[in-house]
């Protein structure tokens, strides 16, 4: 099934996160709990949807020397319309994403999929490819999430997990702890594929 | 003028935008391979995002506000942010072709780089005046030039170090962003 794979690569073996290494910058920042982890990948999930399917169906009209401009608009839009919803509707997840939901509008994913597939391909072949590299830049983000919060805060979606003795190592919560903790995670897939091609 | 002192200070130390904002972390591991060109990418990103706080400023006050369009905000920085940096790209190459062969192939990655359109943003939440907001700017970028050199500069040396074989490359250079990251916390006392 043709369309099964383009939404399967975005899981695993293409993860924009964990192995094409795009849009760091939003994983680092709101990875401090499971929650914001999952609103931030579902924004981003949304418009990378919305954007590779617009994209996709304009790519015949659009001249290519400005394709690029058209293409940050498009996703601008969307960015906006996602920016609106969640400041009705989630207040409180909108404001500790803070600055970070503007900022899906420069997250290289969604640009570099619209670049590199929603403007060679179908609408449909484009929603499937959107919604694989969402779902897969939102497992990286709550993998990465978990390990932090729950080191860091002993606590999982808000829950205090070891009672009140547990003393919580802060640091994963704070900056260092972002990067270090990707950085294991890293190493500790490099291991398994090691292992795997062995 | 203390206000002025203590955005400079913050900006570049305190809170510097790569290592504790998280701002810019794309070019922060992709150009900072050696010192030059993260000299390069530094100085790039300090003069576009200069001009960029004081345009993007003047936009949100005379025309976004002017006009209540307050929601169009993202869309019209990003647009101000791409035409800026085709516009600069374009005087840099017709004025001093000497510093376009430094800066030029630095200038296009700029439009995504997240700290131009973040600290666009910022400037204005935090209710900035312009000449605070073209302060902040230049500070933010001179904080983000500050980290890619002394990354490139560990960078350059983590080459030759005995790493164990999975953390080659991208995962022990997270990892010394990490520590870096704790050692910039340390400025945190000052304010």
């Amino acid at each position: 099934m043709n369309y099964w794979k383009e939404f399967s690569k975005g899981l695993l073996s293409d993860n924009p996160v964990l192995v094409m290494l795009l849009g760091m910058c939003s994983v680092l920042a709101v990875s401090t709990s499971v929650i914001n982890a999952l609103g931030m990948g579902f924004a981003a999930t949304f418009v990378l949807v919305m954007a590779n399917i617009v994209i996709s169906s304009i790519r015949k009209i659009v001249p290519s020397n400005i394709r690029i401009p058209v293409y940050i608009v498009v996703i601008a839009g969307f960015v906006t319309i996602i920016e609106l919803i969640m400041k009705a509707y989630v207040p409180d997840l909108y404001t500790s994403l803070g600055i970070f939901i503007p900022l899906i509008v420069v997250n290289c994913i969604i640009l570099g999929r619209a670049e590199a597939f929603a403007s060679k391909n179908g609408i449909i072949a484009s929603l499937f490819d959107g919604l694989g590299m969402g779902l897969g830049y939102t497992i990286a983000l709550c993998a990465l999430a978990f390990f932090r919060e729950v080191i860091g805060a002993g606590k999982l979606m808000g829950i205090s997990l070891f009672g009140a003795n547990f003393q919580p190592a802060l640091i994963m919560i704070l900056p260092p702890g972002a990067f270090i903790t990707l950085g294991c995670m890293l190493a500790f897939l490099n291991k398994m594929q090691e292992k795997k091609a062995s | 003028m203390t206000k002025l002192l203590i955005i400079i200070v913050s900006a570049i130390f305190v809170n510097n935008i790569v290592v504790t904002q998280f701002l810019g972390v794309c070019p922060f591991l992709g150009v900072s391979k050696k010192v030059e060109s993260a000299i390069g990418m530094g100085a790039a990103v300090t003069f576009v995002l200069g001009l960029a706080s004081a345009i993007s400023w003047l936009v949100q006050k005379y025309i976004l506000n002017q006009f209540e369009i307050g929601y169009l905000q993202t869309i019209t920085f990003i647009l101000v942010i791409a035409a800026l940096v085709q516009f600069v790209e374009m005087v840099v190459r017709k004025f001093s072709p000497s510093l376009y062969n430094a800066l030029g192939v630095y200038l296009p990655l700029i439009t995504t780089n997240c700290v131009v359109l973040g600290v666009a943003i910022i400037n204005i939440n935090e209710n900035y005046s312009i000449i605070e907001a073209f302060t902040n700017g230049v500070a933010n970028a001179l904080g983000f030039t500050l980290a890619l050199v002394l990354f490139a500069g560990i960078r350059e040396r983590l080459d030759f170090a005995n790493v164990p074989k999975v953390f080659k490359g991208i995962p022990i250079a997270l990892v010394t962003a990490g520590l870096m990251s704790i050692a910039f916390m340390g400025f945190a006392g000052l304010m």
